[in-house]
């Protein structure tokens, strides 16, 4: 029971360290600004480039293989250095090794890990939502091909994707849960229409919706057997809450750095209720810090793929909120430039209680699957 | 980085857990069963883990934080009553003092200031002490500090009996102007880092005990969820009562990552880190076990509000652990201070 570096993984620490002080590009937070997302495709490419992405994931795919807690290192340098957090792929990478053969594995993962291809996920639709099963696109079999036609929303990231890793239904005949299946689709074809979806913070380039009347898929880019679309969907999501495989521990350590000094900054500004919003934040964000060492320290005893997650993704919603309010503070007292800045990091903070299944659903979930409580 | 618990450490767990679920009481009116209260005395006397801060041979203790933190959150799952905490801890002082080992056979405890959040202090020049000895099932006499220069000696007060305070599990004594000795063969003056690496264990060991009380709390109120009916079905199966035990549950996991780290600092970084790490998860820990066992006692019910319900006993247990070496307001104040927001408009106040 450890929770200091072994001497590998402090000379890992070292050389990160090192290289992020001459190559941080000063970007902010992911989902605050467009601006990440002008700047998001470089970072991850010079982050992989430099080897300091994709440590645990599988060295044919283009990982180096390391133990999973070498993913709390690079969180934790990334926020003390003030760096973007890591660009949050885990869940596709955890359900493309799960569920995926090897030809699938070969041709879309290396891609996906040095940041070369840009993916999306197409799995909620405005009439399936908490009840995913219930989507509506289709996709029919017509030769070596699927004919996709249907409706995708919340689809992050949709306006830059090469790809949409999209979930669609392949046979109606049988239970809503099993007649799907999910395919690789490329987005530069006819039949694909992406629209951005402007967010309440005013963030244009996170989220967007996808219209596919008639886009076509070969059958070989079909990941999984036909039918296995929910259980890849279910891999998919239960990685999306972990904020291990997010990198958010970065995410809310680069926010409480920066509310901390601000107040610092002008103390004569601020109550003692902001102080009190601000201290609340440190001490969420630091259990979010050692709840991902837990959890990733159980990795190495192998990867589970199970509810957990949903415990995980409450206490990341817990601490992006509390994050969130002291940002609000800070909005409401300096006004001025800064002000949406805070303002936009508060506003996004309450998509964090939806986006990946929402509070309500890892509830039913935590409630059912952990503490054996009959389903309602 | 490799948190997860040793083989040794699984299996001290796996001993604490057997013990408590063995002797620790299961209903309110066991708490009164003076045989099974002296046979987990007795065991937990037989068991050594009463000795774990004692000293080994070059002076570092017989076991670590992180072996006391384990039994101290299995005995605050089963609301052992039994003492762990006092005796622990006056362990460490004799410890960081030099002092010999206290006789087996009079286990002591600790003396803190009338509102528990840190060890009385007897002035330069004062001949009585004064303060609240906690956990005082079984013992003798408590440790305390007297000024001297610009350190603190090690003295001891005796302790008569104690009884139940908000804690119906650990009795608590009140020291009214106590005569204090010094404690003999104590070579060491007790200096700003120990009394900081000692808090941070203090702290830690109450994290822990939290812990614990959380998860005897959920797993209380989620056995009560699936047997007790209502419209027809079990109130488990409401979303309503779902998510409350949810949350309770989540909180008691978080509080759990939070105190481990707490009870790994307290032994392996400098004294100033350990007790900032404590801090950080007293007050996340403390915050989080109100509310769990206010769940616990709602999901009950009307039941939940009769003393017959075990419920109160792990929220009253709450209460103890919490305000030993400062409830949540005293560590943010820590929190905020470390982090030189202490000047913004006075921290807190």
């Amino acid at each position: 029971m450890d929770f200091a570096d072994s001497p590998d993984e402090a000379a890992f620490r070292r050389s990160l360290r090192a290289w992020l002080a001459e190559n941080n590009p000063g970007l902010p937070a992911s989902s605050t600004a467009d601006e990440y997302w002008d700047g998001q495709a470089p970072w991850h490419q010079a982050l992989y480039d430099a080897g300091f992405f994709a440590l645990s994931w599988p060295a044919d795919i283009g990982g180096h293989g390391l133990p999973s807690v070498y993913e709390a290192i690079v969180d934790e340098e990334l926020a003390a250095a003030g760096a973007p957090p890591r660009p949050s792929l885990g869940y596709l990478v955890q359900g493309m090794l799960r569920h995926g053969n090897d030809d699938v594995r070969r041709r879309f993962l290396p891609g996906i890990v040095n940041g070369r291809d840009r993916w999306c996920q197409g799995f909620s639709e405005p009439d399936a939502g908490s009840d995913l099963a219930s989507l509506r696109t289709r996709a029919e079999r017509r030769g070596d091909e699927y004919v996709i036609t249907g409706h995708k929303v919340w689809t992050s990231y949709s306006d830059s994707a090469d790809w949409c890793l999209v979930l669609a239904r392949t046979d109606p005949a049988v239970a809503k849960h099993r007649g799907l299946s999910a395919f690789a689709v490329r987005m530069d074809q006819p039949g694909i229409e992406q629209r951005p979806l402007k967010m309440i913070n005013g963030v244009t380039r996170e989220f967007g919706e996808v219209v596919f009347d008639g886009a076509v898929a070969r059958a070989s880019d079909m990941i999984g057997a036909p039918g296995e679309g929910w259980k890849l969907a279910m891999t998919v999501v239960s990685h999306e809450r972990e904020p291990g495989e997010l990198g958010y521990v970065a995410r809310y350590g680069k926010a409480v750095n920066e509310l901390v000094a601000r107040l610092r900054a002008e103390p004569e500004r601020f109550t003692g209720e902001h102080v009190r919003d601000v201290a609340w934040a440190v001490v969420e964000a630091e259990m979010l810090r050692l709840h991902v060492c837990r959890r990733l320290s159980d990795r190495l005893d192998g990867v589970s793929h199970g509810p957990e997650g949903s415990v995980d993704k409450l206490l990341m919603t817990w601490v992006e909120q509390a994050v969130g309010h002291a940002a609000l503070d800070v909005s409401t007292v300096t006004g001025g430039a800064e002000e949406d800045t805070w303002l936009r990091m508060y506003l996004y903070s309450r998509a964090q209680s939806v986006m990946g299944g929402t509070s309500q659903i890892q509830r039913n979930l935590v409630a059912t699957r952990i503490l054996g409580l009959p389903a309602s | 980085m490799d948190v997860r618990p040793s083989a040794e450490q699984r299996a001290l767990r796996e001993a604490a857990a057997r013990l408590v679920d063995d002797l620790a009481p299961k209903s309110v009116a066991e708490l009164g069963d003076a045989a099974r209260a002296a046979k987990l005395d007795a065991a937990l006397a037989g068991s050594g883990w009463r000795e774990l801060r004692v000293p080994a041979d070059g002076g570092a203790p017989l076991a670590s934080a992180v072996e006391a933190a384990i039994v101290a959150e299995e005995l605050g799952r089963g609301a052992a009553d039994t003492t762990f905490l006092g005796p622990t801890l006056a362990a460490e002082l004799r410890r960081r003092a030099g002092a010999p080992d206290a006789p087996s056979d009079a286990p002591e405890t600790v003396l803190l200031r009338p509102d528990l959040a840190g060890l009385a202090v007897a002035e330069d020049g004062d001949a009585l002490c004064s303060g609240v000895a906690v956990d005082t099932r079984g013992v003798a006499s408590a440790l305390a500090l007297a000024r001297s220069g610009d350190g603190h000696e090690l003295v001891s007060v005796p302790v008569a009996g104690g009884s139940p305070g908000r804690d119906l599990t650990r009795p608590v004594a009140a020291v009214e102007g106590a005569p204090f000795e010094r404690v003999p063969g104590a070579v060491r003056r007790l200096g700003a880092a120990d009394l900081d690496a000692w808090t941070a264990l203090a702290l830690a060991l109450t994290c822990a005990d939290l812990v614990g009380t959380m998860r005897g709390a959920v797993r209380l109120a989620c056995s009560y969820a699936t047997v007790r009916e209502q419209y027809g079905v079990t109130i488990g199966s409401f979303q309503s009562v779902q998510h409350m035990l949810a949350d309770a549950f989540v909180s008691a996991e978080g509080s759990k990552s939070i105190a481990l780290h707490a009870a790994w600092a307290a032994d392996t970084l400098p004294p100033d880190k350990a007790l900032d790490a404590a801090a950080v998860a007293k007050a996340y820990c403390a915050r989080a076990a109100r509310a769990v066992c206010e769940t616990a006692v709602q999901v009950h019910g009307g039941i939940g509000n009769t003393w017959e319900c075990f419920a109160h006993v792990h929220l009253r247990r709450a209460f103890l652990s919490t305000q030993v070496l400062g409830d949540v307001g005293t560590n943010l104040e820590r929190v905020v201070a470390r982090r030189g927001l202490g000047g913004v408009h006075d921290g807190l106040r």
